[in-house]
């Protein structure tokens, strides 16, 4: 594997500005009014003009599934009034955010643009359940994982089982991430869900695919969000508090969860991670806080541990700990993750960075925000571990 | 509830009736589903098919209670990935047990059945499925 730009790398890449819809049930609001919200706030707050924006980039898993729409990226184009901008739709399942943001960082690094504008969105509650279960089930490989009557649920779950026989991992320690991370939700308002939860709670609450239940599992949202990306030496035209994108590295595992080296591992976090410590001269010590894919609550003690913030098998400690909480050793997903915060799929990989980008900056409110925090990373997956992207921030000011 | 043809089936037949799969002559890997392109050899790879004896243990499980489009009225059913005693898993399910039955390392063996219907008027999907052995329900 080629190492990143290396003498390429025409700039460093700085964050502007960014823009979030509230994440939930929209009924009032289509794929295209989501986009809008996310956008124009990305650009009011930098105080950007549409015609300065070169390149417009879109996060969507699957607008045609879930809303009969393709051509994504020109229906954002269009409505955001940024044509004759060339828009690109980026997919990658769940990670069609993250992948995108690294379209974008490149595009920039390499100097052929000045101003991309980064989105992500799904809109996912105009179908029922069963249907979007199916859509969702379009992340793994359809044809031997799917067709044979797996959910995405049921393959986390099959993580789950494996790794609790493995490390001794216990239901109690599973339930924890969902607590902690509603705790955090409570504090942000544009998370799905606000309210806070027991474990009890979580392991009562009804079996969706067993050991996971409903409180494990990240739930249905429509949402949005942006990044403005501009290069470092131009940041300060658009604010005083730019953060500068110090890695954004990508990698691949297999499609299908039955072909892993080891099933309780996502190999591609790890090499994704590797990539992005060696290019920003950052290690997990460094670190002061995380957003990680935490689709259903095993995903983010994989997360951790493939993160390298504890050794494998440890990571459901730290929960009986609580060092995940804001204000402990090391939070995590402080905007409430994937679990309270929601995840509309295609927006996912780009609210983590909105929400770093906002703490980093200390704007994030009173409850969540994490005191003097100046090094964030995110680790954004899609499907059940084929592509990881981890991004790594710093103030830049 | 979405369709495919029946091409999309049929070219897959093979595999999931059978239980074959890909092994590579050049380094002796085996491989399910079966693959054109060796990813260990890629060039250098010789992939030549192979069937499976059908004979697993299971290596982790799960009870599907809220199920895809297609597959309703199945649920509870038993979803599992078979450690093939060749090497290589396969997602399926495990079937002719009660969930409480199921338990990491069971023996498995392979059956034939039905997939799911496609509606009134889609074709019916068959493939392969696991089932305990029949002392591995005692061996618990």
């Amino acid at each position: 594997m080629s190492n990143d730009l290396g003498t390429l790398k025409k700039s460093d890449v700085a964050i502007v500005g960014v823009g979030i819809t509230p994440f939930g049930e929209h009924w009032d609001k289509g794929l295209r009014e989501l986009v809008i919200e996310a956008g124009f706030a990305a650009a009011s707050e930098a105080g950007v003009r549409g015609r300065d924006i070169d390149l417009m980039l879109v996060g969507n898993m699957s607008g045609g599934m879930f809303a009969g729409q393709e051509h994504v990226a020109a229906l954002v184009a269009d409505f955001l009034g940024l044509n004759p901008t060339p828009a690109v739709r980026v997919e990658a399942a769940c990670a069609s955010g993250g992948v995108a943001l690294r379209q974008g960082y490149l595009a920039i690094a390499s100097g052929l643009n000045n101003l991309v504008l980064v989105g992500g969105v799904e809109k996912m509650t105009d179908v029922g359940g069963g249907w979007a279960t199916s859509v969702l089930s379009g992340a793994m490989d359809f044809e031997w994982e799917a067709y044979f009557g797996a959910t995405f649920p049921g393959i986390y779950s099959m993580i789950a089982r494996r790794y609790m026989h493995e490390y001794g991992l216990t239901r109690d320690q599973l339930a924890k991430v969902a607590v902690k991370n509603h705790y955090h939700g409570s504090f942000n308002p544009f998370a799905h869900y606000r309210n806070r939860i027991t474990v009890d709670d979580v392991i009562n609450s009804s079996p969706v695919a067993d050991p996971l239940r409903l409180l494990d599992c990240s739930p249905i949202s429509d949402g949005a969000a942006c990044v403005l990306l501009t290069s470092a030496e131009n940041a300060k035209k658009y604010t005083d508090t730019p953060i500068i994108i110090k890695a954004c590295e990508q990698a691949s595992g297999t499609l299908t969860l039955f072909d892993r080296r080891d099933i309780c591992t996502i190999d591609a976090t790890i090499d994704a991670a590797n990539k992005a410590y060696l290019n920003s001269h950052i290690s997990p010590r460094d670190v002061d806080l995380l957003e990680v894919h935490d689709c259903f609550t095993i995903a983010e003690i994989l997360a951790l541990e493939d993160l390298g913030f504890c050794e494998k098998g440890q990571a459901g400690k730290m929960y009986d700990e609580g060092q995940t909480y804001v204000g402990a050793t090391l939070p995590v997903n402080t905007d409430g993750g994937l679990k309270a915060a929601g995840h509309p799929v295609g927006a996912t990989g780009v609210k983590q960075i909105v929400e770093l980008v906002k703490q980093l900056r200390g704007e994030a409110e009173k409850g969540r925000q994490v005191s003097g925090a100046e090094i964030g990373l995110a680790q954004n997956v899609g499907g059940s571990g084929a592509t990881a992207v981890v991004t790594i921030l710093e103030r830049g000011d | 509830m979405t369709m495919y043809g029946v091409p999309s089936h049929w070219r897959r037949y093979k595999e999931r009736y059978r239980l074959s799969g890909t092994r590579c002559e050049t380094c002796g890997n085996i491989y399910f589903p079966p693959r054109k392109v060796c990813p260990h050899c890629r060039r250098e790879g010789k992939p030549v098919s192979m069937n499976f004896s059908g004979k697993g243990k299971v290596y982790t499980f799960s009870v599907i209670r809220v199920p895809s489009e297609g597959f309703e009225a199945y649920a509870p059913y038993v979803i599992g990935l078979i450690q093939l005693e060749e090497g290589p898993k396969v997602t399926t399910q495990i079937v002719d047990c009660s969930p409480e039955e199921v338990y990491i390392d069971m023996p498995v063996e392979v059956c034939f059945r039905k997939l799911r219907e496609q509606g009134k008027e889609g074709i019916i999907c068959y493939g392969f499925k696991f089932k305990p052995t029949t002392d591995a329900i005692l061996k618990k």
